[in-house]
């Protein structure tokens, strides 16, 4: 049932992915003859790796930019600017046949298991198409292979002829990771995949990724806010604010000892099941600012409750420092 | 001894069984299909009864050597051997749409649910049934002259069910010809405008950008034109013919299923389905074919209703006004504006195709709603 599918033999906790000042500005126009009248910044040079075999947390709330990044990444959105590499090649000026093959490498599953499926398709034709689209198998081979993925994702092989109406959110979202599944990927960008389900069904498909990560050797770029979520899968974090990436670290000692104001509030911000531990809050005043017309200097510095915050903070934009372990944070006061 | 009863039981059923098989619907109706069953045997009947009255021109069929009567005798057995395989093959198969079922057996469902809608496709099978049995249906030819003098517009009776017109003709025979044009010319233009449509729709919604552009401007000046002056127009600088009419009727009613398809196109690129199907590797005609035009089909196809009712329309307006499928052919249009004149003394030969339009318009527009409902996802329970 379980096939470790051949993969080249790379170093475990090599860096797989590595993404250098990733940018990527929407024009804003207006007017009748659409003149650019501004950009939206939505993301604005992040920079991170991925290793072999991890699982790195891209985490940060609504509009932080998170999704553009994964898009942009599997080339689902052309960038404005960056580097991306790819198992040492540059995955941004791939052409045509590079591109398929970087289609059978990497994979993304989505947040919403209702609208990832194609309601038109049973399960089976979808699965087959991609076999029969990468030329992996046909005929009885794509069948057998069909029942394997579903086995694989924990589904029966005569699920294979009903259609995605027919299924639960969390079967769906199982659909979902079988269609990833189908190309064989090495690294799989997962886009919130839990947080439109149920909490005990939460439960069930995340022990499910950890499952196929542990016997298919993936490695994953897990997008979530959900920081319970990040403490039960990913091994690192980076932590996005308004396109940019303003902590990374260790999941344990980002968790400890978070360095950045932002991460310390967002850590704050999850509820703790234990009624007598009291803990202090960090309350952020006012939202998000507009990726259209974000703040001078450091992007958080108008929201920013650290004691020292001064003029440096308003006029200088802060770039990753390391501070101590493994971790970095974009703060001028870390 | 004992088992004189059994045998005389099983016999029964035996009996029972062949009755099943020989009369479609019977089976239907014994495991309380009630609706199926009926439609089964009354198309069976209908069928036999024309077959019975229409003997002699059945048989004429084979020295007349005329198209017509061809398709006319096909039409007849494939009906009737089609109401026998699909009562044996439905009786014993009855799908279950419930379990299993795709989103269009669903849709079936519901649209069975639509009385109206139903009563809308009833007519619109008898339409075409009626047309294409044309010359068994009637014992007059549309275009031949008599006698002038003794049959011009006499009344409606039994022997000229809707009357004569003003050349003695058979106004009955005159309306089924005529509907031939009518419903035929609906259907091209139908097919030929929903394809370009759809293809041009979807092409445009999917890349998006100058191409959209380009596309949706050329849409905007089409649809700017007044249809009937641009119909008019571009017929009048051709000889009109019946190729003609459904061409340029194909060819200028596109825009408006374009401007539908691109905009639920442009919806549906956004979702995560076709993401994902562009992340896999699947190329644009594959995910525009595979994944984006079926999806748009409930649309389109309720467009496609709706535009065969005002195709015919068109084409009747267009005949009225001597734009259309020269005479002595007959279509509805063309009917009604040669009794135009004599409205007043003979009625009649304006009435019944007038409400031959009436009826064909509403049963498209009630199929076409009852599809609309049928196939829009957010409506089912």
């Amino acid at each position: 049932m379980k096939r470790p599918w051949p993969r080249p033999d790379g170093d475990a906790g090599s860096a797989l992915i590595e993404v250098r000042d990733l940018t990527k500005h929407f024009p804003i126009r207006s007017g009748v003859f659409g003149r650019t009248v501004g950009q939206i910044r939505a993301v604005d040079g992040v920079s991170f790796q991925v290793r072999r075999g991890e699982t790195l947390a891209l985490v940060g709330e609504s509009g932080s930019g998170k999704t553009t990044a994964a898009l942009s990444l599997l080339r689902l959105m052309e960038p404005t600017a960056g580097v991306v590499t790819f198992d040492g090649q540059n995955a941004l000026t791939l052409d045509r046949p590079g591109l398929k093959r970087l289609r059978r490498k990497a994979q993304i599953i989505f947040q919403d298991p209702f609208a990832s499926l194609n309601p038109r398709l049973t399960v089976g034709t979808m699965l087959r198409e991609i076999l029969h689209v990468h030329g992996l198998a046909r005929g009885a081979a794509a069948e057998a292979r069909v029942g394997e993925l579903l086995a694989l994702v924990g589904l029966h092989a005569a699920d294979a002829m009903r259609y995605p109406h027919q299924f639960s959110g969390g079967q769906r979202q199982r659909i979902g990771i079988a269609r990833a599944l189908a190309v064989e990927p090495e690294f799989i960008i997962a886009d919130e995949p839990v947080s439109a389900l149920d909490v005990s069904v939460q439960a069930q498909v995340l022990n499910l990724l950890a499952d196929l990560q542990r016997n298919l050797h993936l490695t994953y770029l897990f997008i979530t806010h959900d920081l319970s979520v990040v403490r039960q899968i990913a091994d690192r974090v980076a932590v996005m604010y308004l396109g940019r990436v303003v902590e990374t670290g260790r999941c344990e000692s980002l968790f400890e000892s978070p360095r950045h104001p932002y991460t310390r509030a967002l850590l704050a911000a999850v509820p703790v099941p234990e009624v007598r531990r009291t803990r202090s809050r960090v309350l952020l005043s006012g939202d998000i600012a507009s990726p259209a017309n974000p703040p001078p200097g450091c992007p958080f510095h108008p929201r920013c409750p650290h004691p020292d915050k001064d003029e440096i903070c308003r006029t200088a934009v802060p770039g990753l420092r390391d501070v101590g372990g493994a971790g970095q944070a974009a703060c001028h006061k870390a | 001894m004992n088992d004189m009863p059994e045998r005389s039981g099983e016999i029964r059923h035996r009996a029972l069984r062949l009755l099943m098989a020989l009369i479609p619907g019977l089976a239907h109706l014994r495991q309380g299909h009630t609706h199926a069953g009926l439609s089964l045997l009354g198309l069976a009947l209908s069928m036999i009864t024309v077959s019975i009255f229409a003997n002699e021109r059945i048989q004429a069929t084979f020295t007349a050597g005329r198209l017509d009567y061809w398709v006319a005798l096909l039409t007849l057995a494939v009906t009737l051997g089609l109401t026998w395989v699909v009562s044996g093959v439905s009786s014993r198969h009855r799908l279950d749409a419930r379990v299993g079922g795709s989103q269009w057996a669903i849709a079936w469902l519901g649209f069975k649910q639509n009385r109206v809608a139903m009563l809308g496709l009833y007519l619109m099978i008898a339409l075409y049934l009626a047309t294409l049995l044309g010359p068994f249906l009637t014992g007059y030819e549309p275009s031949v002259i008599g006698d002038i003098a003794a049959t011009r517009h006499l009344p409606p009776s039994v022997e000229h069910l809707m009357g004569t017109d003003k050349f003695g003709r058979d106004v009955f025979t005159r309306v089924l010809y005529g509907a031939r044009i009518s419903l035929s010319i609906g259907f091209i233009a139908v097919t030929i405008s929903i394809t370009l449509g759809t293809a041009i729709g979807a092409v445009s919604g999917y890349f998006g950008g100058a191409v959209d552009t380009v596309l949706m401007r050329l849409v905007d000046t089409l649809i700017s034109f007044p249809r009937l002056v641009l119909l008019i127009t571009v017929i009048a600088l051709f000889e009109p013919s019946l190729l003609i009419v459904i061409v340029v009727l194909g060819f200028t009613l596109w825009p408006s299923t374009a401007r539908i398809v691109r905009g639920e196109v442009l919806s549906l690129r956004e979702r995560e389905f076709i993401l994902a199907a562009r992340a896999l590797g699947l190329n644009s005609p594959r995910i525009i074919l595979r994944h984006i035009v079926p999806n748009v089909l409930g649309p389109v196809i309720v467009a496609a209703t709706l535009g065969l009712g005002n195709i015919i329309l068109i084409e009747a307006g267009l005949s009225y006004l001597g734009f259309s499928v020269p005479l002595p052919t007959p279509t509805w249009g063309n009917i009604i504006n040669d009794g135009r004149e004599a409205m007043l003394q003979a009625w009649w030969v304006t009435t019944f195709p007038g409400l031959a339009i009436v009826i064909t318009v509403v049963a498209f527009n009630l199929v076409g709603d009852g599809l609309r409902d049928a196939l829009d996802p957010r409506l089912r329970t």
